[in-house]
């Protein structure tokens, strides 16, 4: 376990300029996201064109592994369908607490996100944005998703 | 680095012998010796604590204040024995004013529940600071529901200090408890208490001082504070978690109604009426945590065997160089600058969040709490979402201070 296999380049990079952070008007949802032990807090909102992420934004405060997690996150499920995006939630969570995860070949950049795994204190971290995000693509009720905690 | 106004006390208190009796300080983390600086959140356990729980475990364990077996009669005394040093510790005036609790959170519900509820009138005021604890919080917060009653909260200023007078221009006729810390967890500020208590009495407002931060830095005299009510817990004084101590004056106990219903707090029980036991177990319902409670009459022990001057000046000379060592490092903000503080200090470092900060120094064996300290209020004052926190103990030596600056300094690289 090294340090550095958690603070990837990419990681570092994505907390330095963390992408598709901002507000977004209008949105089709906006939800939020906390993490009461650490006091994160995430705001993330998105626009859909029928079935498809057309756009998606996030603002908030947090550690670098949480920022770079949703700036990574974001630029992942920009263009995919509500499925896709659910499948790729799938995959990452996946990635982030299971030993026995499967190759990261087609995760592309998200697969930095790998080191979290052996850092149980901080999974949570590098979660909270995808939870967030799986919560408004489950949702029926776009204008109304409840809050998630991670506790 | 210049040490040699600090190397004099390391000589007069002998660092590395306090060191030798607590075990877990020789450890390894991730390869390097460990530098426990979370002592604020939990204190370690000195040999003779742990031993007195071992002892008890093999050689003693009943349930205690029941049966005339020879077991239960000495895991009794063991258990009372340990009532007798807290008595000593904090100068109660008798053990039936030692109420033993699960810890500073229970013992803070108990008064809540069982002096504040039945006392307080709708309108009337409870009054803490801005600095508490959460546990000195929330618990304030429902009894003040369940009543009708006001919660009032005095201010703290820019350094984290409570002003006497900016507390006592908030008591009012209704003000009838003032609670608040002795020492603050999240910024190490040293209320002025005995100050604040002889106001507080001098207008009838009865007062309950959290000591959970105070009473392993701090010589507590609960005569001398004149305070009704004192709550402290066993893990951060060196004993065991689970058990803690609510000392109240006994004429406020005995006016006070049980809070648990159950065995031990009971003279004689019918289906019509129940009589209830005398003090303190009146307080102490159901078996208590028998081993915890002979474990922090050893840390008592401990404590009382230190030569607290010394461990005090070496922990003052801790928080100075701590304070000079975290000042050198550029973009790096001490949080609280109190005058009068404890061994603690609060930072946050622009650029670097303090999780990322806690894991970067626990690669180094340096182990820091990071997050809200359970004190989120103290966070809001000061804007921030979040610090990180070295809480020091006396076996902390100036070397381990040292580690803790080079770690942040790796991690504002490793960020920039």
């Amino acid at each position: 376990m090294e340090i550095n296999d958690l603070y990837r380049d990419v990681i570092l990079d994505h907390n330095r300029r963390p992408r598709n952070f901002g507000d977004l008007q209008p949105a089709d949802a906006s939800v939020e996201g906390f993490n009461p032990m650490c006091g994160d807090h995430l705001t993330l909102r998105l626009r859909l064109d029928a079935d498809t992420i057309s756009d998606i934004r996030f603002q908030g405060e947090g550690c670098a592994i949480s920022t770079a997690s949703a700036s990574l996150m974001t630029e992942a499920v920009k263009g995919r369908t509500r499925d896709e995006a659910l499948e790729l939630f799938d995959r990452v969570h996946q990635l982030l607490t299971d030993d026995a995860a499967p190759g990261t070949e087609e995760l592309g950049k998200l697969a930095a996100l790998s080191g979290v795994r052996e850092y149980p204190a901080r999974v949570k971290c590098a979660s909270l944005c995808w939870h967030t995000l799986a919560s408004a693509l489950k949702s029926t009720d776009l204008k109304s998703v409840p809050a998630v905690s991670t506790e | 680095m210049n040490h040699s106004a600090l190397a004099q006390t390391d000589r007069t208190f002998d660092v590395d012998a306090a060191r030798r009796q607590f075990p877990i300080l020789g450890r390894m983390v991730h390869g390097k010796p460990l530098a426990y600086l979370d002592n604020g959140a939990s204190a370690q356990r000195p040999q003779n604590v742990i031993d007195a729980m071992d002892e008890y475990e093999r050689r003693h364990h009943a349930n205690i204040h029941r049966g005339v077996h020879t077991l239960s009669q000495e895991a009794t005394a063991l258990y009372e024995g340990a009532r007798d040093r807290l008595v000593r510790f904090i100068h109660a005036r008798s053990r039936n004013e030692i109420i033993f609790v699960r810890g500073t959170t229970e013992a803070i519900n108990l008064v809540a529940q069982s002096y504040a509820r039945p006392t307080l009138q709708p309108g009337d005021e409870v009054l803490i600071t801005h600095l508490e604890h959460h546990a000195n919080i929330v618990t304030w917060q429902m009894v003040c529901e369940q009543t009708g009653a006001k919660l009032v909260v005095a201010p703290i200023d820019a350094q984290g200090e409570v002003h006497l007078d900016a507390v006592v221009a908030l008591m009012s006729p209704r003000t009838k408890i003032l609670a608040c810390a002795h020492v603050s967890n999240a910024l190490g500020t040293v209320l002025p208490v005995r100050r604040l208590v002889a106001a507080a009495k001098a207008r009838g407002i009865v007062t309950l001082i959290d000591g959970a931060q105070a009473v392993s830095h701090l010589p507590v005299d609960v005569q001398d504070l004149g305070c009704d009510f004192y709550a402290f817990s066993g893990h951060k004084m060196y004993g065991p978690t689970g058990v803690g101590v609510l000392y109240g004056r006994e004429q406020l106990l005995e006016r006070m109604p049980p809070w648990q219903g159950g065995g031990e707090m009971i003279l004689a029980v019918t289906f019509a009426k129940t009589t209830y036991n005398a003090l303190p177990n009146k307080f102490e319902a159901g078996t208590p945590n028998i081993a915890g409670g002979i474990g922090l009459g050893a840390a008592v022990d401990f404590l009382s065997a230190l030569d607290s001057t010394r461990a005090h000046a070496h922990e003052s000379a801790l928080l100075q160089h701590a304070t000079a060592v975290l000042t050198r490092i550029p973009d790096l903000r001490i949080v609280g600058t109190a005058a009068n503080k404890v061994s603690l200090v609060s930072f946050v470092v622009a650029g670097v969040h303090p999780h990322d900060l806690g894991t970067i120094l626990d690669e180094d064996g340096v182990a820091v709490r990071t997050g809200h300290h359970c004190a989120m209020p103290v966070m809001d004052f000061f804007k921030l979402p979040a610090t990180a926190r070295a809480s020091f103990a006396f076996y902390n030596t100036f070397d381990e201070i040292d580690r803790l600056g080079a770690g942040i300094e790796r991690a504002r690289k490793m960020f920039a």
